[in-house]
């Protein structure tokens, strides 16, 4: 019963604190404490979501294909990068402060670099997101193989297995939890990095779109971008949650196991 | 060097330093087939390692070590080795983690779950074998776990004491069973315990590891039949046992 009742107000307080936003927002454009063409009302926002549903969408195919593209590629590179790096303690060594170094490099600082380097094209969006979402996947993968029980590796060792088979019956599935999470992180980064190199060139997608709105001070037409790729991140989040839960049935609850 | 027969396992003046630090000195021993042999000792003693090196995951500095009268020193993958904690893979079912080891040798997914499934039964472990280790009781959890070691095992199995996370009374059933189980399936066992009552009660033949360098320096040979009479740990005879290893231990 209590218990019951603290999943309603764990539910209720987000919900409403988005309303508390909500009313702030609507009052602050309905008394005119900030000038309409500045910030439109939340119902300005919502009619030109609406208005402009398709157009948003066809740009969102170009930049989630960028972000998918870049995603799988970062995935696949890290998880290239990460195995080797935990087979080899030189490289482990070697690469991992520069992973860290790649890190702290703002993103935006490098897109307009790309842009000049590999043109307006999807190339340099690609390229961003894998570089954004490489590293936390990277090293949520690497804690992942290192979080591996030493003991599970002797007992599959005495059970005559070799390297990879360890690799692949103990240290990958021990990295799932931690690969997921980075993942979720990752996915949400894929979209916001493609839309930033979208703004510094190109035809289309959803950063295009926004700067030529921008450009117009159409207010009302950027926030419904905003909203919608707001919406997209935390569908792809969910995506990754449900991905876990299909991927690590383990991790369910008895109640949940059908 | 041909070994007799009947020796399954067998090994021949083991030693072990690590970085100077010399742990075990000449360490000779035999089983028979189907025997039950506890390794007794002071912590410390280097039953652990000697537990590596019988298994092939460790190489002794000297000695070597026999299975079925063939060299497998430093060969893992031979003697199935069961560690402290049970050790099943919680992201594998029970069923597959029972099959890993079929499965590492190359037997195919479905024909190592089918002959791992046909155990259960047996090991008590029926409706269990779609659930996740967390699911499991503490006893269910290393019966799950010894039919793995079975399964592994080409008939001989170290167990690093099996039973010492259980309880007394399902440390008692687990006894039993073993027992029972061990002369079913025709396995030879070595095992590891801190227990002396557990040494008397379950071996054929007690060895006491101890010194510095280790060493085994006695053995103490348990003739009583199977299985042993219900009252037999309230006995006279139990406590002359006791008594024996207690001497040799010199507690």
């Amino acid at each position: 019963m209590t218990k019951k009742l603290q999943s309603i107000t764990s539910k209720a307080s987000p919900l409403a604190a988005l309303l508390v936003v909500l009313a702030l927002w609507a009052a602050a454009t309905g008394f005119q404490w900030v000038p309409a063409f500045m910030l439109p009302t939340p119902g300005a926002v919502v009619r030109a979501f609406a208005a402009d549903f398709p157009l948003l969408l066809s740009h969102a195919g170009v930049t989630l294909c960028e972000a998918f593209l870049g995603l799988a590629l970062g995935v696949s590179l890290a998880f290239v990068l990460a195995s080797l790096m935990n087979r080899f303690a030189f490289l482990y060594k070697a690469l991992y402060p520069v992973l860290v170094i790649t890190q702290t490099i703002p993103t935006i600082a490098v897109a307009p670099l790309l842009v000049l380097w590999m043109g307006f094209g999807m190339a340099p969006k690609v390229t961003l997101v894998v570089i954004t979402t490489f590293f936390p996947i990277a090293v949520s993968l690497l804690d992942g193989f290192r979080s591996a029980d030493a003991d599970a590796v002797n007992l599959l060792r005495s059970m005559g297995a070799g390297r990879f088979k360890i690799f692949r019956h103990v240290l990958v599935p021990s990295a799932l939890g931690s690969f997921f999470a980075g993942l979720k992180v990752s996915a949400s980064y894929a979209v916001v990095g493609a839309v930033v190199a979208e703004w510094l060139g190109g035809f289309e997608g959803l950063g295009v779109y926004m700067t030529r709105v921008q450009k117009a001070y159409a207010f009302d037409k950027m926030f419904s971008v905003i909203l919608f790729i707001t919406l997209i991140s935390l569908l792809l989040m969910w995506g990754v949650t449900l991905l876990r839960y299909l991927v690590m049935p383990w991790e369910r609850k008895e109640k949940q196991t059908v | 060097m041909p070994t007799s027969p009947d020796a399954v396992l067998r090994a021949e003046g083991i030693s072990k330093s690590f970085g100077g630090n010399r742990v075990l000195s000449d360490v000779n021993l035999t089983l028979q087939k189907g025997e039950l042999v506890c390794l007794l000792g002071i912590s410390g003693a280097g039953k652990t390692t000697l537990f590596n090196i019988l298994s092939g995951l460790m190489r002794p500095d000297g000695g070597h070590v026999y299975a079925y009268g063939e060299e497998i020193t430093g060969v893992p993958g031979k003697i199935s080795y069961m560690l402290q904690k049970d050790l099943l893979l919680p992201f594998r079912t029970v069923l597959d983690n029972v099959a890993l080891p079929l499965i590492l040798r190359g037997t195919p997914k479905k024909e190592a779950r089918e002959q791992a499934a046909a155990h259960f039964a047996r090991f008590g472990l029926a409706g269990t074998e779609k659930k996740y280790p967390d699911k499991l009781s503490g006893g269910m959890r290393q019966r799950a776990a010894l039919l793995r070691t079975y399964l592994a095992s080409d008939g001989i199995a170290l167990l690093d004491e099996p039973f010492s996370a259980l309880d007394t009374i399902t440390k008692g059933a687990i006894h039993e069973w073993y027992l029972d189980i061990m002369r079913d399936i025709e396995l030879t066992t070595l095992f590891i315990t801190h227990d002396v009552d557990e040494a008397v009660k379950l071996s054929d033949r007690v060895c006491i590891l101890g010194g510095s360098p280790g060493t085994i320096f006695a053995e103490i040979p348990v003739e009583e039949p199977r299985p042993r009479a219900h009252d037999f740990m309230l006995g006279e005879t139990f406590l002359h046992y006791k008594r024996q290893i207690f001497e040799a231990l010199q507690i």
